[in-house]
């Protein structure tokens, strides 16, 4: 008979540890905004080991200044800034605990974004339950956005798959005598780099340069080989790359080893990747190489002189050393400090709603975001002249014009 | 025709380095029936180490060998008194958990000390190439397929022409018989570890040349390799060579005839087709555990 009874206080004291428990963890506060003057801590998960490990810490970098130069202006909207920041170790599954731990277990009263499409992705879906704004520098592939989120906000000039219009227009713009008939391309199966690839290739198809070879290779790819192999049989004018920086730099490796020079190369990233991407393929290699971005060291845009500078106070180096990755992190506080000052808060459902309407200026230029939080501007399509990278297209944003055909590698 | 051509020839060159790192996974596995995990991590250690002379004192990738191989075979020999040595019940499960948190531990340690960025070794002969067949060979490769040739050779003449080598197949046929007629198993396989571990070095040299590489590399590369050495047959020198050749060359005329989507899956196409016609792989010796 005593076994009902042990039961029955089993489930009881369950029910109270549970009931205990449910008190404890309070759901952490969204929509209310801190006490004004209070310190508050920006929450964010980045990837200091795995694949992005170089963004990851590049992020950080950016981060921090932007926190160092809001806390020695008074602080966002008064309160002092601190950034916490949670390895992810470039997973999936890892940003989604960390990004619950910080709004569950830490209670940070706001949160940015972790590097890449990839992580963004399952990121947001956690940080949109919570209620909580989700700026993030690097998450601009076409399927963050189709989710009908509306928290989130891409803080780059456009969309990721829009990056190499710009390439696009400048090709087509060539003289018809000048302009490359055929083109060939290779690309990760990446949510960054494909939609990017795919969307240059028709374009260019619609403007008449035929595709003579097109390859998709997964991502965890290491012997690129026999993917150069492809591309180089194909004697394409001109070669798309859908790349990071490794692939980036075996690519070009690849075509060095076996003397092939196309009239244009572009890649995706890993150029932009300043003189890190210089050392590896040598300097001499880089001339000509095209790759999108959103920001340059020298670009005229508010504050990015004074970015520039405090960067290489803070962590040394030359103008060309800054990942892209560094602005693009600096931008996020940039647009949370003008919604802050524009909603007289710093609540998420106030920041929310203040970032999907006007403009904000960053150093990466001025942006504003549609529903889903797409940005509407373009991006520039940046070249490798004489160990710099300067942008070359459109001609609005041109500071030399591009090199076409490009030098060969120095082999 | 060349693509194919060129992707056989790519294949068995950059199937030869496989060999040279996936040889000292097997030769480990062979003499103390243990698992190193950690294998794929001691390449890339072997890479860095030969990344840091190269940076510090501009010494060659390929002779910094004379200085990484002795140094890594020390290592491993620590390594195997300290952490597998003592593992006495249990050896193969345990030395998966063991071996893995070695790699651990040399991914957090290279992570500390030359960050996470990718890096890769640099040298003349890295992007030089000679044409052959109607296209080019980059100098590096073949060096790579030469110091392979080299070091499998070597191992081959310890193992079957040395009195050490007579101990060392003695105790990978039969570990408690070994043991019985006098040899000293755990010597043997501190060394035989330690050979294991400076050939990591060797192909982590070839690996670093021809690929980008951080801390987190070797979880992709021990993957490979102990495919490689399943398919060979675990134990099997011969059989990883064959294994490592034949998995390059499917992979890249898979990339290059019909995608490079479906290059591993080729492969491992292989592999099950094979360990269904021969469980203990292709050199691997079948043995019937009495119960």
């Amino acid at each position: 008979m005593r076994k009902p009874v042990s039961l029955a206080v089993t489930g009881i004291v369950s029910l109270g540890a549970l009931s205990l428990a449910a008190c404890g963890s309070s759901s952490p506060s969204s929509s209310g905004s801190p006490q004004a003057g209070t310190p508050i801590t920006i929450g964010v998960s980045v990837s200091l080991t795995g694949d992005f490990s170089g963004d990851g810490k590049a992020l950080v970098q950016g981060y921090d200044l932007w926190a160092q130069d809001e806390n020695a202006k008074g602080g966002l909207l008064g309160h002092h800034v601190t950034m916490k920041y949670v390895d992810d170790a470039s997973s999936t599954t890892q940003v989604v605990t960390n990004y619950q731990n910080l709004i569950t277990q830490d209670k940070v009263a706001l949160v940015f974004g972790p590097f890449s499409s990839l992580l963004t992705i399952p990121a947001s879906t956690v940080t949109d339950r919570f209620g909580y704004a989700f700026p993030e520098p690097a998450g601009g592939g076409p399927s963050v956005f189709n989710r009908g989120i509306h928290s989130l906000f891409f803080v780059q000039p456009a969309p990721v798959e829009d990056n190499l219009v710009s390439f696009t227009q400048w090709v087509l713009s060539l003289p018809a005598a000048q302009r490359p008939a055929t083109a060939a391309y290779s690309t990760e199966d990446d949510p960054f780099t494909q939609p990017q690839v795919d969307k240059a290739r028709a374009l260019l198809e619609a403007g008449g340069v035929r595709t003579v070879s097109y390859k998709v290779y997964p991502a965890e790819t290491t012997d690129f080989t026999p993917l150069a192999q492809q591309v180089i049989s194909a004697n394409a004018d001109v070669v798309i790359l859908g790349t990071q920086e490794p692939d980036a730099v075996a690519f070009i490796k690849a075509f060095q080893q076996q003397h092939y020079n196309p009239k244009a190369l572009v890649e995706t990233a890993g150029p932009d990747q300043g003189s890190d991407f210089a050392t590896k393929v040598g300097t001499a290699n880089t001339e000509g190489v095209m790759v999108p971005a959103g920001w340059w060291s020298s670009a005229k845009t508010p504050f990015n002189a004074t970015f520039v500078s405090e960067f290489i106070a803070k962590y040394g180096g030359t103008p060309g050393d800054i990942p892209s990755d560094a602005p693009e992190a600096y931008s996020v506080g940039e647009v949370v400090d003008q919604a802050a000052q524009k909603a007289h808060s710093i609540a998420n459902s106030a920041l929310i709603a203040a970032l999907h309407s006007g403009t904000f200026q960053t150093v990466q230029g001025p942006m504003a975001f549609d529903s889903l939080g797409r940005p509407n501007g373009a991006s520039f399509l940046v070249q490798w002249q004489n160990g710099l990278t300067v942008p070359v297209y459109p001609p609005s944003a041109a500071v030399a014009q591009p090199e076409y055909p490009k030098p060969a590698f120095s082999g | 025709m060349t693509l194919i051509l060129e992707a056989v020839v790519f294949g068995i060159l950059t199937g030869g380095v496989y060999a040279l790192m996936a040889s000292g996974l097997t030769l480990i596995f062979g003499v103390m029936r243990i698992i190193n995990v950690g294998h794929g991590a001691l390449v890339i250690l072997g890479a860095y180490l030969s990344f840091a002379l190269l940076r510090s004192a501009n010494i060659d990738p390929f002779v910094s060998l004379v200085i990484t191989m002795p140094a890594m075979f020390l290592i491993g020999v620590v390594l195997q008194v300290i952490f597998i040595r003592p593992l006495k019940d249990d050896r193969e499960a345990l030395s998966v958990l063991v071996t893995y948190a070695i790699a651990l531990g040399i991914e957090g340690l290279l992570g500390y000390l030359f960050t996470n960025n990718f890096v890769q070794l640099n040298a003349w002969y890295e992007t030089a190439s000679f044409a052959v067949f109607g296209f080019h060979i980059a100098y590096v490769y073949l060096f790579g397929f030469g110091l392979c040739l080299a070091v499998l050779g070597a191992i081959f003449v310890l193992l079957y022409r040395t009195t050490f080598g007579s101990a060392v197949r003695a105790t990978m046929l039969n570990r408690t018989a070994a043991q019985l007629v006098g040899v000293n198993v755990d010597r043997v396989s501190a060394i035989a570890f330690g050979i294991g571990v400076s050939t990591a070095a060797a192909g982590g040299v070839i690996f670093g040349m021809t690929n980008a590489f951080n801390p987190g590399s070797h979880y992709d590369l021990i993957s490979r390799l102990l495919t490689i050495i399943v398919l060979g047959g675990l134990g099997s020198l011969r059989g990883a060579v064959i294994a490592a050749v034949a998995m390059l060359i499917i992979e890249d005329v898979t990339a290059v005839v019909i995608s490079p989507v479906w290059a591993s899956f080729a492969f491992f196409l292989l592999l099950v087709i094979v360990l269904v016609v021969r469980p203990q792989g292709l050199y691997g010796i079948r043995v019937r555990e009495r119960i």
